[in-house]
């Protein structure tokens, strides 16, 4: 049977790291890179005797995360055990929660441009949100390196806080997956709560895929599929399971219920374990850690809930009358919309800006391999140097040469590189008179722009702006040349 | 003057006179333990070296300032052996760090010395489940000596401490005190700090000093509670200056009698010891009320599925993978899965009978399928027991009854009947199910077989009604001398 008589019903398990000071339950500090096992106390290394106590910090950006999803704070929250014995795990249980989690609902929306390259062009499901099941808080286990014959652990990582994000089985497409990771990890960017990077472990994420025949209700049976390191395994594991599943049923098999791993190497999946040793967590409420209530949390978060992606970019569209796409590519990144509306603000044209931002600086920027963040020029000098193009002060030639030099002199004002280049507009008797001169030398085409042929008086102001070795205001120009030839 | 034999108070007047020193107390009581520990079995290991150390540099002006102080083997002292009594750690383990108590008793000046044994994790009513040797009752030594802070008591009656720390989960400060006849007080739920003291059921442990006299109980009580940061459930209230109820007088106080507690099963002679310091209780005039208790026959039932749903989280990290016990063996069939095969036998091997009995069934009663008929129900029968202390603390100031049915128990009498022995916990097992406050302080002695055997009362108080029950409790204690 082809592939397109078979639909895929996809959920993910996303775990991520949260940017804290300290760890979910102890006061060490949460670091990348530190010597093994410096960043370890009682608690976190689960000595007997050792107690838990909650991080506010944690728990206040895990609900900040789902106000901005529309997800809902149960009143009273409260974490559990989930027991099973791992070496990574001290206490052979992990503190977790079980039936009352931070958050519960809301949605993802998928962000165009989060979409692969190649799927953006035809989007199935266009401004489509993924609904999630639920978000809640639990510390990350500790991290093993296998050897040979043996295996080390490194404890820095255990208690650190670790936000685990649910979906509903609402995926379409390993693209639409694939959408969901990047639309997600550019809210949380906005938030400020991750940095959401899979590629440095700081986003997990796990599939749950099954494949039915079109035409009937009924779910299939659901295979996990771990170890998706990157965005792109994530896509490729699931297409590559998506098949395996098709190819099973069409054999006339049935599919089993069972853990799958993703070999990106190979690019292949293999059979981890089937349901049967699956583990029964035995859940059980942590008497070391008592309920919270989250009325207090929830209002102090609502009252710092930053912009979402989406809301910007209509916001953007709104306020600087500039287009969808434009407003989404500066959206895409906070640090980006946030430069691109500095410098916007109060400038002559938002338009010209944003066009200068994306087509301009972000080629320059990426030419010197810096991100925007570590841009030398201030924004607002963005916005200033397009105010003496939209002036008629410099020329947009002149202004590229302008910007160039702003890059090796970034404390220097726009308009202080423009005069001291001699980008100057020109004397107006003077510009007066080669427009004299050029209708003189061009009787041809002056002709032709009396008759109301634009290209014409184009081919014209071309001629004025060479006598004016640059200096003129080329649109000045045109309308000289129109006024004297059309009056 | 033999130093063993002091109690806080009178080791403090001692220091002060300058008759005693901190170093006195410590090789007064290492003559003591030399002299009669081996019988007793008291100590799992002492460090009189260290303590003779910390003795010299003691400054006795602080309120327990160069005072000896007994701890019950799963409270964490920096540097000490920390065994639970259990051979999966028994040798294999030194805590790397105190305990909040043991900061506090150092803040106060005291010396921690000496390891008291107990039964293994604090599983057990008679010490009889110790990893590493049995204990024995003082009084006499065919006898238990109560559990599981059983080596807790045991020193403190033997006079080879002057006083000691227990843990009580279910009674284990209050009962061995009653059998060994010195005084035990399990503080309410959240008074002291649990950090630092090995978990067995984290809902229902509770640390509390064991004492020759009321009035240490108080000071050691106003040393070791209050809130503390590291531990969530810990109260920010606080703490009275309880020494100072001792010796206030009752006049006009509620006694409550739970008719439930005088009921079948009580030994006649124990019910006349405890029914005669009540008599005492109202010659001093307090009045007393009969009130009803009436789920008190769902309380072993509810503890033992909340007790051992927590333990067997609880008890899950003792897997030899980092620190304690782990086994020699390895898997002949290479099929096995070698991690799998790890954890069983060291647990196997290092985790005594009751041990596992508890663990098997707190696994049983949170598994898929049973954690609602087990595990929740019992936890909405907890709330009604609460609510009967509630009810009845609104007409009663403190609660009387006796601690444990009958006196201290032959050792092999009921270690064949687990069932046995947890129903003798009936009088105990409600207060840390409610969280409220409970004393045991010694009535009297019944004669069996020869031997004098000590008789506790126990007062339980509302919650942080701690004064009250040190209040009323040393009014029972001067009536005995009186
Ligand atoms: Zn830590």
């Amino acid at each position: 049977m082809p592939k397109d008589d078979y639909i895929a019903t996809i959920g993910l398990e996303v775990h991520v790291q949260l940017k804290t000071n300290s760890k979910m339950f102890c006061g060490c500090a949460v670091k990348f890179g530190a010597e093994p096992n410096t960043l370890t106390c009682p608690t976190c290394l689960g000595l007997p005797g050792a107690l838990p106590v909650l991080n506010g910090g944690a728990i206040e950006r895990t609900i900040l995360v789902g106000q901005m999803l529309n997800c809902t704070t149960p009143e009273i929250v409260k974490w559990d055990r989930k027991s099973y014995f791992y070496p990574d795990m001290p206490k052979n249980y992990q503190i977790s929660q079980f039936d009352l989690p931070l958050c519960v609902g809301g949605g993802v929306p998928l962000y165009d441009l989060a979409y692969p390259k190649e799927a953006q062009k035809n989007i199935a499901n266009p401004g489509k949100s993924v609904e999630l099941t639920r978000i809640h808080l639990e510390e990350d286990v500790a991290k093993s390196t296998h050897h040979s014959d043996f295996t080390t652990i490194d404890f820095n990582r255990a208690g650190t806080p670790l936000m685990e994000i649910v979906t509903e089985p609402d995926i379409d497409s390993a693209d639409e997956a694939a959408a969901f990771l990047g639309s997600l990890r550019q809210i949380l960017i906005y938030s400020g709560v991750s940095d959401a990077d899979m590629e440095k472990g700081q986003m997990r994420c796990d599939v749950n895929i099954s494949v039915r025949k079109k035409g009937t209700d009924e779910l299939g049976t659901k295979i996990e599929l771990k170890n998706l390191n990157s965005v792109s395994s994530v896509r490729k594991g699931i297409v590559c399971e998506i098949d395996r599943q098709i190819g099973v049923i069409d054999s006339g098999d049935k599919i089993i219920q069972a853990t799958w791993r993703w070999n990106d190497e190979l690019g292949i999946t293999t059979l981890m374990r089937t349901k049967e040793n699956a583990d029964d967590y035995r859940y059980l409420p942590d008497p070391d850690l008592l309920p919270v209530r989250t009325a207090n949390l929830v209002a102090k978060v609502q009252a710092i809930l930053p912009e979402l992606p989406h809301q910007k970019v209509a916001r953007f569209e709104e306020d600087f009358q500039i287009t969808h796409y434009d407003a989404s590519v500066l959206a895409s990144d906070g640090a980006l919309a946030d430069f691109y509306e500095t410098a916007a603000k109060g400038a002559k044209s938002p338009k010209k800006v944003a066009n200068w931002v994306i087509n301009n600086l972000l080629g320059e920027l990426k030419e010197r391999e810096l991100e925007i963040g570590d841009c030398p020029i201030a924004a607002e000098k963005i916005g200033s140097l397009l105010d003496l193009v939209e002036g008629g002060t410099i020329s947009n030639n002149q202004a590229k040469e302008v910007f160039v030099e702003l890059f090796e002199s970034p404390d220097s004002e726009p308009a202080e590189i423009a005069k001291a280049k001699g980008f100057e507009p020109a004397d107006s008797s003077e510009v007066d008179g080669f427009i004299d001169q050029a209708i003189a030398a061009n009787p041809g085409p002056a002709g032709e722009v009396a008759e109301g042929n634009d290209k014409a008086a184009n081919f014209l102001t071309g001629q004025v702006m060479k006598l004016s070795r640059g200096k003129a205001n080329p649109k000045q120009v045109t309308e000289a040349i129109l006024a004297k030839l059309r009056a | 003057m033999n130093p063993a034999e002091l109690s806080i108070s009178q080791l403090r007047a001692a220091y002060q006179s300058g008759d005693l020193n901190p170093a006195d107390a410590i090789n007064s009581l290492t003559e003591a333990i030399v002299a009669k520990d081996d019988a007793i079995g008291g100590y799992l290991s002492y460090d009189t070296e260290t303590a003779l150390a910390e003795a010299a540099a003691a400054d006795i002006s602080l309120p327990l300032g160069g005072v000896p102080i007994a701890i019950k083997d799963l409270i964490n002292v920096k540097g000490h052996p920390a065994s639970c009594a259990s051979k999966i750690l028994d040798g294999k383990y030194t805590a790397p760090y105190d305990a909040t108590v043991i900061r506090k008793l150092r803040e106060a000046g005291a010396i921690p010395f000496g390891r008291a044994n107990m039964d293994e994790f604090a599983m057990g009513s008679s010490n009889e489940n110790s990893g590493i040797k049995p204990c024995k009752n003082p009084h006499d030594l065919n006898r238990i000596p109560g559990g599981s802070s059983g080596g807790s008591a045991a020193v403190v009656a033997a006079n080879t401490a002057i006083a000691a720390l227990g843990s009580d989960t279910g009674g284990s400060i209050r009962q061995p005190a009653s059998h060994c006849g010195v005084v035990g007080l399990k503080p309410t739920y959240g008074r002291v700090s649990r950090y630092g003291l090995v978990a067995f059921a984290s809902s229902l442990d509770q640390i509390g000093p064991l004492t020759k006299s009321v009035e240490d109980a108080a000071l050691l009580l106003e040393v070791i509670a209050g809130s503390d940061a590291k531990d969530s459930t810990c109260l920010d209230e606080p703490v009275p200056k309880y020494s100072e109820f001792v010796g206030q007088d009752i006049k006009g106080l509620k006694v409550g009698l739970p008719k439930e507690y005088f009921a079948e099963g009580l030994h006649p002679l124990v019910k006349e010891r405890v029914e005669k310091a009540i008599q005492y209780l109202e010659s001093q005039g307090a009045e007393t009320v009969e009130i009803s208790l009436p789920n008190t026959e769902h309380a072993v039932a509810t503890y033992y599925i909340i007790a051992t749903a927590e333990a067997s989280a609880n008890l899950a990290r003792f897997d030899g993978v980092r620190y304690g016990h782990r086994t020699s063996e390895s898997p002949q069939d290479p099929e096995d899965n070698k991690l799998i095969y790890h954890y069983k036998h060291s647990r196997a091997e290092g985790f005594g009978d009751e041990v596992k009995r508890r663990i098997l069934l707190g696994t049983y009663v949170l598994s898929s399928g049973y954690a609602d008929e087990y595990y929740k129900r019992a936890q909405k029968v907890r709330t009604l027991i609460r609510d009967d202390f509630s009810n009845a603390f609104e007409q009663v100031d403190v609660i009387a009854s006796p601690v444990a049915p009958t006196p201290a128990f032959k050792v092999g009498e009921k270690s064949t009947d687990p069932l046995a022995m947890y129903l003798a916990d009936i009088y105990t097992i409600s207060t840390n199910l409610a969280g409220i406050c409970g004393i045991s302080v010694p009535c009297g002695t019944v004669s069996e077989d020869g031997s004098d055997l000590p008789v506790g009362l126990q007062l339980l108080g509302k919650p942080l009604g701690e004064a009250d029950i040190l209040k009323v409790g040393a009014v029972v204690e001067a009536g005995q001398k009186s």
